[in-house]
């Protein structure tokens, strides 16, 4: 994978409303004074309990699929068609217990102004294809399946959000702002995803499926070991109060510093630097999916965006890695970055090659190896 | 930022000190803290699924409430009934004193008059239920028994029962070993499966099994088995059934109605306030739009019917209403919060001198429909700011200020229950604007409806007809109350609920005899 530009993600235009916890899921509001009437974002759900996209002819991405967005520009739009998903029956009978589709592409321009994206996949997809194809110099260290074949099969684990327990509760009593567009979900108030549509009618429409998203197992874990989250409140200091111009002032004082509030807890994506790829462009837009800095201490968040001339997100979705995949892509993405040679790689992580070779094995990579070498 | 489980709890110094009467006075405390919580959730809690909690939560936490007070303060709960408690708590009540063994002194005399008194206001639905269960529960105690007997035999139309009610009042009476006259007994036990009956009704349950047109002369309820089992269109039947409907089966079949076809005529000065505020909030926008102004105008009928019996004036009232998305309620309470919001404000608004209305979040300006009734249109939506509508309602100084929320205020968290702490102890600090939260919502976890501040009476509301007593019941649920006052609250209540010492019993009729 060629290397793609380092930006940060420009929010401008968003703010932050006042959090709303049930249980363990803190749920922060991101409000659109003004929303994006350009774009329009609608859901094509999948009964599928297995959807293959073939990347190119020899490369496919398999996982549950629940459903996929279509991203359209409404001025060219027609009426929101079903969009051609090739049902494949892997046996004919009994046909309705588990069903395959096979799809082309994870983003695909279906017409001028319309195209369509499997959300999350479509980055989980970028992480997984980290060093995908296998070191490119035949290094005598490395297995002869890994020469020829690359990682293949390479695989990762995730939770749906049904798995969180308490999310399904909070999303159900979560009430929306009238011009709310995105949301930052919190689990156990370890930042879990943001989600960011064009318009708040959108957001409406898709405010369920973050139910339906896919979480990492560190948030799984989170939520079971911490039933409650406190919930945060300011109190107002009555000494300096004699109005109750006074007193709207502080109101609109503990607003501003919810959002404050809520863009330091969301650091971890919202100030980080991100490595990001353009997929397709519809319009002024363009969608990129984007990859983290893999730093061990950091949040390591993989997503996809869609963004207007200026580089303002219009549309977000974000999966955060679990500790064990942020090790696991910064080892390969290190392996990449110098080549596949194991000396060097061990130095671009100040340490030794021995030492390398045992972070290999204990992150599941070992089967990289020739046996002599492990 | 500062932590704490839930916002409005804050810990208040002052009340952990014991006072100054030593510890007497703190058990008097109690005591009358008990009985706030208690009254105040009894007034609430119906034991179904909230928008919050779930309907088991709900039964946990107000089954305690019953055992504690029942255990603790046996006289006070009797008395609670004479407060007009909801259908739900009123029925559990009266099943635990009747299943519970005797108590000393006079408060047994008083006991039994309390509870028959209650057990003839509640609706018969309510009342057949709750002694069916007492059967079930295997309560055979003599006080019981004479209680279901009296109770009876006071009903204006006993052969309507025993078709509407049979299974309730079969099990009543073979538990009670009642004995029935003529041919009731029989159709009691025999049903429809024996010889032909001399009373026309009886008559006609025991056709409705081979022949529909009876079905047709039988109450609704009775009707609609018959016509299931006989496969009877639904149109034809709505039609030919409608004269045998109950007002309240009316209101609720007008929309199948329309479905269907027939009109159902509906009376909507039948309902109560709250009853047609429930009806109007669930009517799609469409038909609110295009009956608005019949709605609005038997909206302030059903408000006056309530001021007139109850004869409330107030001065200038301003009320901040909950239209945010948790007042859309449960599948069981289906928007009821909302309902009580614009129930108060119509109540409200009838019994004020001066009186603005702030919702949150506002209302929006709707195409076609304007002036008051735009109220109509009220929808559950969006997140609940307190804090600015209670601002915008203190500025004009009302005397009173009623705030109609479930306490879930999110924007800011909290931010509600600090303008009314600061605006309490920084801009009013002699109470000129009496401040009050009506809570239609119990709160599981709390064992009361979810509060704002301390500093600002909470009190569970089921009925917005009930808001003049909660008014007069707000006092005792301010943290400096007298327990004496409470007391004297609750006797006056009971004198005027059980009226005067009743005439020495008359010879009881021969229907309902007891077998020997």
């Amino acid at each position: 994978m060629k290397r793609g530009e380092q930006l940060r993600l420009d929010f401008t235009g968003l703010r932050a409303a006042p959090s709303q916890v049930v249980g363990n899921v803190r749920l922060v509001p991101l409000v659109r004074d003004e929303p994006i009437e350009a774009l329009r974002l609608y859901t094509v759900p999948y009964s599928a309990d297995l959807t293959t996209v073939r990347l190119d002819d020899h490369t496919a991405y398999t996982a549950y699929v629940p459903h996929a967005l279509v991203v359209e520009l409404p001025k060219h739009g027609g009426s929101h068609t079903s969009l051609g998903a090739q049902l494949v029956r892997p046996k004919d009978k009994p046909e309705s217990v588990f069903r395959v589709q096979v799809l082309q592409r994870l983003a695909r321009r279906e017409d001028p102004s319309r195209l369509r994206l499997l959300p999350q996949h479509l980055a989980l997809d970028a992480y997984l294809s980290v060093g995908f194809a296998g070191p490119n110099v035949p290094w005598p260290e490395y297995s002869r399946e890994v020469l020829s074949q690359g990682l293949s099969p390479r695989s990762e684990r995730s939770y749906r959000g049904t798995d969180i327990p308490g999310l399904d509760d909070a999303l159900r009593v979560f009430e929306l702002h009238p011009q709310q567009v995105g949301v930052l979900v919190f689990v156990a108030d370890a930042f879990a995803s943001a989600f960011i549509a064009p318009h708040p009618a959108d957001y409406r429409r898709l405010h369920r499926t973050l139910l339906q998203n896919m979480y990492g197992e560190l948030l799984v874990q989170y939520a079971v070991l911490q039933p409650e989250t406190s919930a945060l409140w300011q109190r107002l200091d009555a000494a300096s109060i004699d109005s109750l111009d006074a007193l709207s002032q502080a109101i609109d004082g503990v607003r501003r510093e919810w959002s404050a509030f809520a863009a330091l807890m969301a650091s971890g994506l919202m100030t980080a630097e991100v490595e990001a790829h353009t997929v397709n462009r519809l319009g002024g837009f363009r969608l990129m999916r984007f990859l983290p800095s893999f730093h061990p201490d950091a949040e390591n968040h993989v997503g996809e965006a869609i963004v207007d001339a200026d580089g303002r997100l219009a549309y977000l979705e974000t999966f955060r890695l679990s500790a064990a995949q942020a090790r696991r892509g910064r080892l390969l993405a290190t392996l990449v970055a110098a080549d596949w040679e194991l000396d060097a790689t061990a130095q671009a992580l100040q340490t030794t090659r021995p030492e390398l070779l045992a972070r290999l094995r204990n992150n599941g990579l070992g089967q990289l190896l020739r046996s002599h070498v492990r | 930022m500062t932590q704490s489980s839930t916002p409005p709890r804050t810990y208040e110094p002052e009340l952990v000190r014991l006072p100054a009467g030593g510890s007497r006075a703190a058990a008097r405390r109690v005591e009358r803290e008990d009985l706030v919580t208690f009254i105040n959730a009894a007034f609430s809690s119906t034991g179904q699924r909230e928008f919050y909690g779930d309907a088991a939560g709900q039964a946990i936490s107000i089954d305690f409430l019953h055992e504690y007070i029942h255990g603790n303060y046996r006289r006070l709960y009797a008395r609670c009934l004479a407060v007009g408690l909801n259908h739900f708590n009123t029925a559990k009540i009266i099943a635990k004193l009747l299943a519970s063994s005797r108590t000393s002194g006079h408060g047994w005399h008083e006991e039994g008059r309390l509870v028959t008194a209650a057990l003839r206001r509640l609706p018969a639905p309510q009342a057949f239920r709750l002694l069916r269960r007492l059967a079930e529960r295997r309560v055979n105690n003599r006080r019981a028994r004479a209680i279901a007997r009296q109770w009876l035999r006071e009903r204006p139309d006993p052969d309507f029962d025993a078709v509407k009610y049979r299974g309730a009042l079969r099990a009543i009476v073979r538990h009670c070993h009642l004995r029935l006259p003529d041919e009731r007994g029989r159709f009691l036990f025999e049903g429809a499966g024996g010889k032909p009956y001399a009373h026309p009704l009886f008559e006609a349950y025991r056709r409705a099994r081979h022949d529909t047109r009876a079905i047709y002369e039988l109450p609704f309820t009775v009707a609609e088995g018959f016509a299931a089992r006989h496969g009877i269109d639904r149109a034809k039947f709505l039609a030919a059934i409608e004269p045998r409907m109950t007002q309240r089966e009316r209101v609720r079949m007008k929309q199948a109605g329309v479905r269907e076809g027939v009109d159902v005529r509906a009376d909507l000065d039948a309902l109560t306030l709250t009853r047609l505020s429930s009806y109007v909030v669930t009517r799609p926008l469409e038909e609110r739009r295009a009956r608005a102004l019949e709605l609005h105008q038997a909206l302030e009928r059903a408000a006056r019917r309530t001021l007139a019996r109850q004869r409330w004036r107030l001065g200038s009232v301003a009320t901040v209403l909950d239209r945010s998305y948790s007042s859309s309620g449960s599948e069981e309470k289906r928007r009821r919060p909302l309902a009580l919001a614009l129930a108060g404000h119509y109540l409200l608004r009838e019994a004020a001198e001066r009186y603005e209305a702030h919702w949150t979040p506002a209302l929006r300006e709707e195409p076609g429909v304007s002036g008051p009734e735009s109220v109509l249109l009220v929808d559950p939506y969006g997140s609940t700011d307190l804090a600015t509508p209670i601002l915008a309602a203190l500025r004009s100084r009302p005397s009173l200020v009623v705030v109609i929320s479930d306490g879930y205020d999110n924007d800011p968290p909290g931010g509600a229950g600090e303008v009314l702490r600061v605006f309490r102890e920084r801009l009013d600090p002699r109470a000129h604007s009496v401040i009050v939260h009506a809570n239609p919502v119990f709160d599981a976890n709390d064992f009361s409806p979810r509060a704002l501040t301390p500093s600002v009476p909470t009190l569970g509301v089921r009925d917005a007809s009930d808001l003049p007593t909660m008014l007069a019941f707000a006092r005792f649920a301010a943290a400096d109350a007298a327990l004496d006052g409470l007391h004297e609250f609750l006797e006056a209540r009971v004198a005027a609920f059980i009226g005067p010492e009743p005439e020495p019993e008359p010879e009881p009729e021969p229907e309902w005899e007891v077998v020997s």
